[in-house]
């Protein structure tokens, strides 16, 4: 069969899928299955606490069609109901957000290690693939494959929380549909699959530091890749208490140790865009805009991360090649 | 005229120990070479150098590259199955075919289904299922697949029952090898093997000791059973061991002529294990 480089690393790639579907796939298909359910069971809570207690909720009752609601609210406050339906559908995709570091984070550390400690490495290297292939195809699986799959499952997760608040709403007689049309789901979708590449920049510094640690560690790589930036930590805090360093605690933790250990958590790049946040729902959901994303391709910090990823890469690759303890 | 590998005073010395110490030998192309050693003998070092898994220092030359900078050609034309239970546990044997068949130029599909059919393995069985004869077998399968001009064994029947070592053997023989492969097998079980192997080689403390085909061994050591009344003749011929049987002594001779033996006593061909023993005498002394 015919082998081009493309196609060893399309397939090095799947084979990383295969052997870490559960993180890859399951992990957020199963967060976003919980999430849904535990706001059907709110949304069920609510109704019947709601009619327990006599409460009519009903928007829809006599003459008070949606039509005049809809009329009632002015611009402002419709794109505030807009904002509030994108809001709903991120919030599934920033909790998978957090469940996508934890596993992209034990990915890298496991990566070229596992294979090191149950010595299927022999196999691998008996196969006709460099090791910097090999390399390069666990870095497209941590910082492409793993937020890709997070993002389909997160935007279709979202899709189904606007859907289960349209039912539970058209309960009450309110025509939701015409509410729905107020919510930008394309908008939302692009803007999480668009914000994949700002990922896999902001995140390369922590996935080349938990690699580096996974080819070089002849044992226990979570210790290493986690007590040598927490050690130099303290130790520039000692010296900068005896008054020898002129290191910034400060600028070490944020700059240095964040940043190898805490980047592979999507949205981080927002700290050097002036964060999330806003007056109302509206500013919110426009803060994390990707034109305004990506502004961080301006900062300095962005692109010294990306140099030191591909430093420490080249660190990794080496390891993987000459490391000889199988 | 074709050596598929050349050594030349390979030396690898790990913290205190020399694993490799000089040692220098050549393999021509279609043997079946086994080399044989106590453990810690250096043996897997020198197949690791051979295989680029390891850095050394010397000269190696495998089918025409430098395992050190050429490691990613070479695997292309080599292929090696380092002891059992190497292939990663979570795969399953419709993965492992398909990865193998679109990553390696030289696999052919349908020859590893062929020999796949011929166990009980099944595509979506897991590596972890499996016991280790299974394994060994899909490993075999494989590796019998692709085209390659050097196939390196080490161990690759450790743990296996004797159904399975057999098989492996005799699959090897029968669909694999031609006169334009090589193999080299590395093994403690030498018995299985003597049969098989072109040539032989000792390796012993990271020295080769014996690096010979097996029709110049068979003319050069000669085993004689010899009665008590000729065994101060035999002694005086230097017999590199001697052990006793039913009253009667053996001797195991290097070089020694062949009409010289006959007169003392009843000669045969030794087996290699008594050869190995003979040789290795007092290594973890």
């Amino acid at each position: 069969m015919k082998t081009s480089a493309a196609n060893t690393m399309f397939w090095l790639v799947k084979r990383e899928f295969w052997e870490h579907r559960g993180g890859f796939f399951w992990a957020p298909v199963i967060t976003g299955g919980i999430f849904v359910l535990l706001n059907i069971m709110g949304i069920i809570t609510g109704e019947v606490m709601g009619s327990r207690n006599g409460i009519n909720l009903s928007f829809g009752g006599g003459q008070n069609t949606m039509h005049l609601l809809t009329k009632a609210l002015d611009q402002k406050s419709m794109d505030t109901v807009g904002a509030g339906l994108d809001m709903v559908m991120y919030s599934s995709t920033m909790i998978m957000g957090i469940v996508l570091g934890f596993v992209v984070f034990f990915y890298c550390l496991g990566a070229l290690y596992d294979d090191r400690r149950d010595r299927s490495i022999l196999f691998w290297k008996s196969l006709p693939i460099s090791d910097t292939s090999t390399v390069l195809s666990k870095v497209i699986a941590a910082t492409v494959v793993a937020p890709f799959i997070t993002v389909i499952v997160g935007a279709l997760t979202g899709l189904l929380m606007l859907l289960t608040f349209a039912i539970a709403l058209s309960l009450h007689g309110v025509s939701v549909w015409h509410l729905l049309g107020l919510s930008h789901p394309l908008r939302v979708i692009s803007t999480m699959v668009g914000s994949i590449p700002l990922y896999l920049l902001w995140a390369l510094p922590s996935v080349g530091w938990l690699l580096l640690c996974s080819a070089w560690a002849r044992s226990k790589p979570f210790l290493w890749a986690v007590v040598l930036p927490v050690a130099a930590g303290v130790a520039i805090g000692w010296f900068n208490l005896l008054g020898t360093l002129n290191v910034s605690n400060n600028w070490y933790w944020r700059h240095i140790a964040a940043r190898i250990l805490g980047s592979v958590f999507p949205g981080g790049w927002f700290s050097e865009v002036g964060g999330i946040g806003g007056q109302d729902l509206a500013e919110i959901a426009a803060s994390v805009s990707l034109p305004r994303a990506y502004t961080v391709l301006a900062s300095p910090n962005l692109w010294i991360g990306v140099a030191a990823a591909v430093v420490m890469l080249t660190g990794a690759i080496w390891f993987r090649r000459w490391r000889d303890d199988s | 005229m074709s050596a598929v590998i050349s050594a030349n005073g390979l030396t690898k010395r790990y913290k205190t120990t020399l694993a490799l110490d000089n040692a220098s030998f050549q393999i021509e192309r279609g043997r079946i070479v086994g080399l044989i050693g106590p453990n810690g003998a250096g043996k897997t070092t020198a197949l690791k150098a051979i295989l680029g898994l390891t850095d050394f220092s010397g000269a190696l030359n495998v089918l025409g590259f430098d395992p050190r900078k050429q490691r990613d050609m070479l695997m292309g034309e080599v292929c090696f199955i380092a002891d059992v239970a190497v292939l990663p546990r979570w795969i399953r044997v419709r993965e492992v075919v398909d990865f193998v068949a679109h990553v390696h130029p030289r696999f052919d599909r349908s020859k590893c289904e062929a020999f796949l059919a011929r166990t009980k393995l099944q595509p979506g069985q897991r590596v972890r299922q499996m016991s280790k004869g299974m394994v060994v077998q899909l490993h075999l399968a494989l590796v019998m697949a692709i085209d390659a001009s050097l196939l390196i064994l080490d161990e690759p029947t450790l743990g296996l029952d004797i159904l399975y070592r057999k098989q492996f053997y005799q699959s090897l023989l029968e669909d694999y090898f031609d006169e334009n492969k090589t193999i080299i097998v590395t093994t403690h079980q030498v018995e299985e093997v003597e049969h098989i192997l072109t040539d032989l080689m000792f390796i012993r403390d990271g020295k080769i000791v014996l690096d010979a085909d097996m029709d110049a061994i068979g003319e050069r050591f000669i085993e004689v059973m010899v009665n008590a009344d000729n065994a101060e003749a035999a002694r005086a011929l230097k017999p590199l061991d001697e052990h006793q049987v039913f009253g009667k002594s053996i001797f195991l001779f290097d070089g020694v002529g062949r009409a010289q033996l006959e007169a003392l006593g009843e000669i045969r061909r030794p087996s290699i294990s008594d050869l190995f023993v003979a040789t290795m005498k007092g290594t973890y002394a």
